[in-house]
Parts: C-alpha cells; sequence; structure tokens
C-alpha cells in the first residue's frame, strides 16, 4: 500500500500551517520528515493517520493494505504514549484486544513481537520500571503487533539521550533490514534523518511547503560504517535549515 | 648546596606550597524529605492520652470537665457486656455502607458522565456547583418526609453527601487522564468503551480513590447527625443520649468508637490505594 498526500494545506483560524503538501510514499520505503520547530510536520502525520482532518487537500491510501494487517495506519508516540497500569505485554496486547483474534494466536503474537525487540524477559514489567529506550522499544513492539503498513512515526527517539538514540536506531535499521517496513519518520535531528530516511523531505517554516526532497541510495544497515559520506547529505540539509530555523526561532519571540 | 642555604621563612613558604589543608566539602544537603516515623503516630496518641489519664488523677482536670480515660474505657467496658455496642455499631455500620456504596456508587456513574459527555458537562455541572454546598443535615426533614423516619431518611442523607464530593473528584480524575494515552488508544482502532474502560477509568482511578477519603469521613458525620436527629440504636444516637444525660464518660466513649472507625476505614482506603495503583511510582 502506497500513501499519497495531495495538495494538504490546514490553517488554525487565521495562521496558516501548511502550504500545498503533495507528496508519495511508496511502500517499504523511510521517508523522513524535516523541518524548523512549529513547521506543522507533526501536523501533517497527525493527518496522514486520520486523527485528524486537514482544512483542504486529501490523504489518499493507494491499493489495499495487506490482509493480514489489523491496523494499517500505526503510530510510535515521541512520549512512548504506555499505560502506566499494564505490564509490557499487556500494553501490547491492548492493541489486539479489540480484534477479535483467537487467544493463542494474540499471544504467539506477543511472543513474537516482544522477541523482535529483545523485550522477552520483560513481559511481566510496568512502564515504570523500564528506561527511556526499553519504552520506546516497547512501543515499537506494540505497533509491530498490528502489522502496520505503514508506521507513522513521531520523533520517536527525541526524549531519549543520545547513546540510547545510537542503539534505537541500531534496531530500526535492523528491523528494516530483517523484514522491510514502510514508515513516515518525524524528526528534528539531521543525523537520524540520514541514517534512516530513503527519503528526506524538508519543509520550510510556518506555513509549511516542501523546500525540497532529497534522495539518499545508500542502503540503510552500510550507514552506520559510512557515517562521513552522509555528511555531505547532513550538511547539505543544514544549510537548507539554517535560515529557516533561525528565522522560526525568532518568530516564536514575537507570538 | 641550595638544600643547605634554606631559610626557616623559605621552609615556611614551602610548606603551605606543598600540603595546603585538606578537609571534607560541607554537607549542606538533606532534608525536605518525607521519611515516614512508625511509631510517631501510635506515641503521640498514647502520650496524649497518658497525660490526661494523668491530669484526671491528680485533679488538676475536674471530673465535671472532661471524664478520666478510665472511666471512658470503663464506659466502653460497660457497653460491650451489655452487648449494646453491637447494636450501635452495626445500626450505624449498616446506613453508613448501604448510604456510602450507593452515593459513590452513583457519583461514579454521574462523574464519568460529565467527564465523558459535553452535554452531560453543560447540564450537570451548573447542577453540582449548586447542590454540593448545601447541608444535607438541613434537608433530613424533607428526607424524613420522603423517605420514611426509619432508614430511608438517614441512608438518603449519606447518600446525597457523598454523592457529589465523589462526582467532582470523578470528572475532575478523568478530565486529568492523559490525551496522548487516548490519543493512542484512537490510533490503534480501539473502541469507545474499550478506551473508557482501559484507559480513561484506570487514569482517574487516584483521583477517585482520593475520592473516597474525603467522602468516608463526610459519611461519617452525616451518620452521626443524621442518627442524633432520630434514632434509637447508632454511634449518633447512644452519643446524645449520653449528652442530654450528662453522662461524659459514655459520651467520650462514644466519640472513641467513631475515632476509632475513622482510622479502620483510612486504613482500608490507603490498603485499597496500594492495591489499585500498584502501578505509580
Amino acid at each position: 500500500m502506497d500513501l499519497k498526500l495531495d495538495q494538504v494545506s490546514h490553517h488554525y483560524g487565521a495562521t496558516n500551517v501548511l502550504d500545498d503538501i503533495s507528496l508519495t510514499v511508496k511502500k517499504d520505503e523511510i521517508v523522513c520528515l524535516i523541518g524548523p520547530s512549529g513547521c506543522g510536520k507533526s501536523t501533517l502525520l497527525r493527518f496522514i493517520g486520520g486523527l485528524e482532518r486537514p482544512s483542504s487537500g486529501q490523504i489518499l491510501q493507494i491499493g489495499e493494505p495487506p490482509a493480514a494487517s489489523l491496523n494499517p495506519l500505526t503510530y510510535i508516540f515521541q512520549d512512548f504514549a504506555l499505560l502506566p497500569w499494564r505490564t509490557v505485554e499487556g500494553n501490547v496486547s491492548l492493541a489486539l484486544e479489540d480484534h477479535k483474534l483467537p487467544k493463542a494466536e494474540q499471544r504467539a503474537i506477543v511472543e513474537d513481537v516482544l522477541r523482535r525487540t529483545n523485550l522477552s524477559d520483560f513481559a511481566k514489567a510496568l512502564p515504570r520500571q523500564l528506561s527511556g529506550g526499553m519504552k520506546q522499544r516497547v512501543a515499537i513492539a506494540r505497533a509491530l503487533s498490528v502489522r502496520p503498513a505503514v508506521m507513522l512515526m513521531d520523533e520517536p527517539l527525541s526524549a531519549l539521550d543520545s547513546q540510547t538514540r545510537e542503539l534505537l536506531m541500531d534496531d530500526l535499521v535492523d528491523l528494516w533490514t530483517r523484514e522491510s517496513f514502510t514508515a513516515v519518520y518525524v524528526t528534528h535531528n539531521l543525523a537520524e534523518a540520514v541514517r534512516l530516511g530513503h527519503r528526506i523531505v524538508v519543509l520550510s517554516r510556518r506555513p509549511g511547503r516542501i523546500r525540497e526532497i532529497v534522495e539518499i541510495d545508500m542502503p540503510l544497515a552500510e550507514r552506520k560504517d559510512r557515517v562521513h559520506e552522509l555528511e555531505v547529505k547532513q550538511h547539505h540539509l543544514w544549510d537548507l535549515m539554517r535560515e529557516e530555523a533561525r528565522a522560526a526561532d525568532r518568530e516564536l519571540a514575537d507570538v | 648546596m641550595s638544600e643547605t642555604t634554606m631559610t626557616n621563612a623559605d621552609i615556611r613558604e614551602a610548606e603551605q606550597n606543598a600540603a595546603p589543608i585538606a578537609r571534607p566539602v560541607p554537607f549542606r544537603g538533606g532534608g525536605f524529605v518525607y521519611k515516614p516515623v512508625r511509631i510517631a503516630g501510635p506515641l503521640v496518641f498514647i502520650v496524649l492520652i497518658a497525660i490526661w489519664e494523668f491530669g484526671s488523677d491528680t485533679g488538676w482536670i475536674s471530673p465535671l470537665v472532661l471524664p478520666a480515660p478510665s472511666e471512658a474505657w470503663t464506659a466502653f467496658m460497660n457497653l460491650v457486656h451489655s452487648g449494646l455496642l453491637w447494636k450501635h455499631l452495626g445500626a450505624s455500620l449498616q446506613r453508613l455502607v448501604i448510604g456510602w456504596t450507593a452515593g459513590t456508587a452513583l457519583g461514579i456513574v454521574a462523574g464519568l458522565a460529565i467527564g465523558l459527555f459535553s452535554v452531560a458537562r453543560s447540564g450537570l455541572q451548573p447542577l453540582v456547583s449548586a447542590l454540593f454546598p448545601v447541608p444535607k443535615i438541613a434537608l433530613l426533614p424533607l428526607f424524613i418526609i420522603w423517605f420514611g423516619i426509619d432508614e430511608g431518611s438517614k441512608v438518603a442523607t449519606i447518600l446525597f453527601g457523598t454523592f457529589f464530593p465523589t462526582v467532582i473528584s470523578t470528572y475532575s480524575g478523568v478530565d486529568n487522564v492523559d490525551r496522548t494515552l487516548i490519543r493512542m488508544g484512537q490510533s490503534f482502532g480501539l473502541s469507545w468503551t474499550s478506551i473508557v474502560r482501559k484507559i480513561v477509568i484506570p487514569g482517574a482511578m487516584p483521583a477517585i480513590l482520593s475520592g473516597f477519603r474525603i467522602s468516608i469521613s463526610i459519611a461519617i458525620v452525616l451518620l452521626v447527625a443524621a442518627e442524633m436527629i432520630g434514632a434509637e440504636y447508632g454511634v449518633g444516637a447512644y452519643i446524645l443520649m449520653a449528652g442530654s444525660l450528662m453522662a461524659t464518660d459514655q459520651l467520650i466513649a462514644g466519640v472513641a468508637i467513631l475515632s476509632v472507625l475513622g482510622l479502620i476505614i483510612a486504613w482500608l482506603i490507603g490498603l485499597a490505594e496500594k492495591y489499585f495503583l500498584r502501578w505509580r511510582t
């Protein structure tokens, strides 16, 4: 299943947030959305997931999601959004409970995703006992359990310290290499974008428009060891963003 | 050579440079942290009662003003031996349990409705604000007409008294449920009932339980007040009778029964919190 954003614009009252965004997300591709703070990238992600409606334009699903997919458009949130009163496995099964699966199948799915995210030993732990990185792994496991057609990742690593972020980036690359998935990945971190993105969409400051789409051909698995080659891309992205970021920074002071 | 030519002043200077005085950094942290001191609570009770007993024994506290704790204890034991204790306590507990359970159950339902539905909120919130401050005991004469002089009016007083604080704590609990958790539920396609049952209600649980602490105290106050107005049995009736006979030892015994009741209930709610909120840090 592909996703197509067709001339999406949005305004809150008199402020234009997004202006004429058209974009296609192809199967098995990770598209990164970057832009200065307040450029509407998280808003755009909420439109894609159907949690909010844009003022004009539409988001189209092209083709059917795979039959096995329980929740085609699945989020991973910046602040993990785990239920503190449920254990790790309880948090994962939450996403499955409304789907009327046989108990045994549900248990099998939970075990499978916990194994894939290396969480099997923590199945009975409560969120408060886990570090930030582990919490986000639980959220990733929960997202994988519903076999999404597209993962919508809203700054998934921004709440983590830089070491944990490295580890989780490796995990995501491993997951993708073993079984490729489609994702829209919102971030303000350029290093994450060049490590994980097949295509990087640079948005301008408010009202958010597409400034440029940067393609990176290098396979995800090789990027970790070829960081210096990516640096050129990263510099280019920063050049695109620097002025926008500075202007956006000043803009906030006026509001 | 140079070693031999060192003067006293040189040596003093060298010593100062070589070995500055080392001492530990003064500790300025600590404090401002609550550490439970288990024996402090009971100790306060024991000390107060001991002073009181001592004061009565020495005549420093006149028995007309305040009977000695030992006398109150004797009155209490008389109550136990006569078998009246269970009659009074049983009647009170029955009213308390029925009134409080019904009041909080209805309060939680109404609170959830206000928390979840805009229409219910707009319609009921002003009503709750209007009726909450009315002392329910002032309505007791009306309740007697409506629900009868027997159990009905007393249970109704407690029910109304506990209903409103429960409504308020429940809907403010619902309001404080983390919106990102609800959005998460929606993003996984959870049904409305699943979101309410699995996200909203557990999320509101801390507020609902702390509402219980308040409503149970209100229930005890109203229980005694209602029993004072018209009841044959009940702790309130016992206290009123003792008061009108100037039997201050019995009065103190009755009040002590209420205190112990309050302590036991607070302990039970503490247990409930430990159980239901064990997921909290």
